[in-house]
């Protein structure tokens, strides 16, 4: 213990000042926060205003379509995430397991609690039990898979399966309610989801585009990427927001979700192309030769030899782009006046009984919670997945 | 009897694969104008019916607004306020790199650092402020840290007397004189100085004696400066509280230091995760070889594994200086005058839309082009020269 101090804190003169004042910085800023949470902050609010902040004023008769969604994800996220390998370094004991289990999601349990303390009632208890047992019964799911008849399903089967159940449900949830009614933090979550599912094909055909063998097919390819990258997403949110309707035939009246989600569409479709075609590029040249030896099409070349192992090999980067278009979606708000979280946060602190009083700490704070628990927990599982596929160790 | 040899009967032109390859680019070719057709049809008939303007006349009506701190007269045309943004822009993206770098290299290494306390506060500097929506970070900076954190004008804070903090902006000490004279000259000593480190570096690459060449050069550099200043009489400047505002110095917009500090916060935790992991991707024998002849700590960073780390890192740190010019539209969110907010004001004023906001990105699209391209310049120049 002394000689850990010691070396790790007390080397020399000037690494016991960096010390000290990289402690007292660290302390000060913890203190600040202890007290801001515990002592000075008012947080009836976010109490207060807790659904809005959430699900908007969506009505209250439809949120058993939002919850069904939720517990959907977390069904098919469970169950693909289960019927993949195995860890390496699988822990043996209880306690182990237990203990990566609290590693990995113990933030999001904890957010969980936290919220449900701030709802304080009967159903917020039951729906958290529900995405429990959803959870779990997803894993059963995942399991089965490799124990029952079902081992006998194709493998993109098994995926489309599980990938469409919530998709479905989360595209019936967005046509069910008017648009005014949306809000809070289901909006940034439905459009993430959504823009990102939408952007995965087009982001696959243009990294194939890009890497094509005929020259239009590439340069078109590439000058739609490079255009893309080029531009700021907020621009051309705003540019949607005033010009959408001159492009499309005016039988169709975009709102203000349908803009946000075809400039989110197109603009991730081009940052995924990069990240795919660094996949692409990442498969050996054997790989495709042996497909041609073998006499394959160039077609079944690409979509059972290459593109696979590439879209593998670039899971953490995707959950990386997945990962700021989420963050993104706050610009939805600003740009196109969508009533996402943000911009909830921000209008809650003018309410009249809230006003003057200085509370956009509070609200800022509870945004920027939800936010920091979701991004940090996914770039923490992509990290793990990483680890797993072993890319760049091998 | 001789085998008999199929002579090759001839491909149809339907399965040749020359044909194939051009069919193909022709179908996508025609999909892709079938498309942009679809589109600027639509365009057409909507305008017809909304009868908007749809070409850059608007450029030479007049602004109708002003732009605080600046004298930009409303009468003058659109085109005029556009420029007064794309320098502004430029102002945000200038600055917002320079102190985004080095905060971001400093974080960078503190991660790396063999103490305990540095290791972990840079760690929950990045992990907090990567996870965070920059637009967040921006609010938080505008709403809560300028407009209430900081006191109002009455009671302004005056750290060390050279700075005046308040809600109205921040003023710092600045020069007096012509920024144009002062510019050519500060310049000019900079090449002097970079000659002189560069004629030192030579004799020394000859004599293969120790010299601190850059030392060197810096001295001269600010000597120069000093001269300069001497020379041509400039002088400082404070600001100072005057009633309801301040004069003297330089009056920083409360809406520029929140975008530029928003900016810096959120790219530096981007930059510091590059530098860690190029530092982490300089080969280990390079350290273990600085530490054999026995250089110290800090010349063991700044002359083996940084330079070596920034050759690795030139490609990533690029891309992120492209994001913060990106990012930097954000500033319309909390009325900094920059491109995008004077192509909101101009359109909210009457001026189209769609020339409008497609002039932005176009804009936006020649300084990501020129930035890739010094970017790229860099990176040849920095690149291993191999066999």
């Amino acid at each position: 213990m002394i000689t850990w101090i010691r070396r790790n804190l007390f080397r020399s003169i000037t690494d016991s000042i960096l010390t000290v004042v990289s402690a007292s910085i660290l302390g000060y800023v913890i203190f600040q926060v202890f007290q801001f949470v515990f002592i000075t902050g008012r947080w009836e609010i976010i109490q207060v205003n807790l659904k809005i902040l959430l699900v908007g004023r969506f009505p209250e008769e439809l949120m058993y379509l939002v919850g069904f969604s939720i517990l959907a994800t977390c069904f098919s996220i469970a169950s693909l995430a289960s019927g993949m390998n195995r860890p390496i370094d699988k822990p043996p004991t209880l306690a182990g397991k237990l203990w990566e289990l609290f590693q990995r999601f113990g933030l999001i349990i904890a957010t969980s609690a936290f919220l449900i303390v701030l709802a304080g009632d009967l159903d917020a208890v039951l729906f958290g039990a529900y995405v429990v047992l959803s959870i779990f019964a997803g894993r059963l799911f995942g399991r089965a898979r490799r124990t029952t008849p079902l081992k006998r399903l194709p493998g993109w089967l098994w995926v489309a399966i599980n990938v469409t159940l919530p998709l479905v449900l989360i595209f019936l949830t967005m046509g069910q309610a008017a648009l005014e009614e949306w809000g809070g933090f289901l909006i940034n979550f439905y459009l993430a989801v959504v823009s990102i599912a939408l952007s995965f094909p087009l982001g696959v055909m243009l990294a194939l585009g890009r890497r094509s063998t005929l020259p239009l097919v590439r340069w078109l390819s590439t000058a739609y990427i490079e255009l893309l990258r080029g531009a700021p997403l907020f621009v051309l949110l705003l540019l949607a927001g005033v010009a959408l309707e001159f492009f499309i035939p005016a039988s169709i009246a975009p709102d203000a979700i349908f803009r946000a989600v075809t400039v989110f569409t197109l603009f991730t479709a081009a940052y995924l192309a990069e990240v795919i075609r660094g996949g692409l590029q990442s498969i050996p040249k054997g790989q495709a030769e042996a497909g041609k030896a073998l006499g394959l099409s160039t077609f079944k070349i690409t979509f059972l030899i290459t593109l696979p192992q590439a879209l593998r090999n670039v899971i953490p980067a995707q959950i990386g782009q997945f990962i700021s278009l989420f963050k993104d979606t706050t610009l939805a708000g600003v740009a196109l006046s969508v009533l996402d979280l943000l911009n909830v946060g921000t209008a809650i602190t003018k309410q009249d009984d809230y006003l003057g009083q200085g509370l956009i700490y509070e609200s800022l704070a509870f945004v920027g919670l939800l936010f920091w628990v979701g991004s940090y927990v996914m770039s923490r599982e992509s990290q793990r997945i990483e680890k797993k596929l072993g890319v760049g160790i091998r | 009897m001789s085998p008999q040899l199929s002579t090759p009967s001839k491909v149809p032109f339907f399965r040749d694969i020359r044909t194939l390859k051009w069919a193909l680019q022709i179908l996508a070719l025609l999909a892709v104008f079938a498309l942009f057709y679809w589109l600027y049809g639509n365009y057409q008939e909507n305008v017809a019916k909304s009868s908007i303007q749809t070409d850059l006349r608007f450029l030479d009506n007049p602004a109708n607004f002003t732009i605080p701190g600046n004298d930009l007269d409303q009468s003058q045309p659109v085109r005029d306020a556009f420029v007064e943004g794309f320098l502004n822009t430029l102002r945000v993206a200038f600055i917002g790199i320079a102190l985004a770098t080095i905060l971001g290299t400093l974080i960078g290494i503190a991660r790396l650092s063999k103490n305990f306390m540095v290791r972990t506060l840079g760690t929950v500097y990045v992990e907090l402020v990567r996870n965070l929506p920059l637009l967040l970070l921006l609010t938080f900076m505008n709403l809560a840290v300028v407009l209430q954190a900081f006191p109002r004008i009455e009671n302004a804070w005056l750290p060390l007397d050279l700075f005046v903090v308040s809600n109205r902006g921040i003023a710092i000490p600045w020069f007096i004189g012509s920024p144009a004279q002062l510019g050519i000259g500060i310049l000019s000593a900079a090449l002097l100085a970079f000659v002189v480190a560069k004629v030192r570096i030579r004799q020394a690459d000859k004599s293969g004696k120790q010299d601190r060449a850059w030392l060197v050069g810096i001295v001269t550099f600010v000597v120069l400066v000093i001269v300069i200043w001497l020379l041509f009489g400039y002088g400082w400047e404070l600001p100072y509280v005057d009633g309801r505002g301040t004069t003297g110095g330089l009056r920083l917009d409360p809406s520029f230091f929140a975008l530029v500090a928003s900016l810096v916060i959120y790219t530096s935790s981007h930059i510091a995760e590059i530098v860690r992991g190029s530092i982490l991707a300089v080969s280990k024998g390079q350290g273990e070889a600085a530490d054999a002849i026995a250089l110290s700590g800090s010349q063991k960073m700044r002359l083996i594994i940084l330079p070596q780390a920034f050759r690795i890192a030139m490609p990533a740190l690029g891309n992120q200086y492209l994001n913060l010019i990106k990012n930097s539209s954000l500033g319309a969110t909390i009325s900094y005058f920059e491109l995008t907010q004077i192509a909101q004001i101009t359109v909210g004023n009457g001026s189209p839309a769609v020339p409008a906001f497609s002039l932005t990105l176009l804009v936006y699209l020649a300084i990501s082009l020129v930035t890739s391209l010094v970017v790229n310049f860099f990176n040849r120049r920095l690149a291993l020269v191999e066999r």
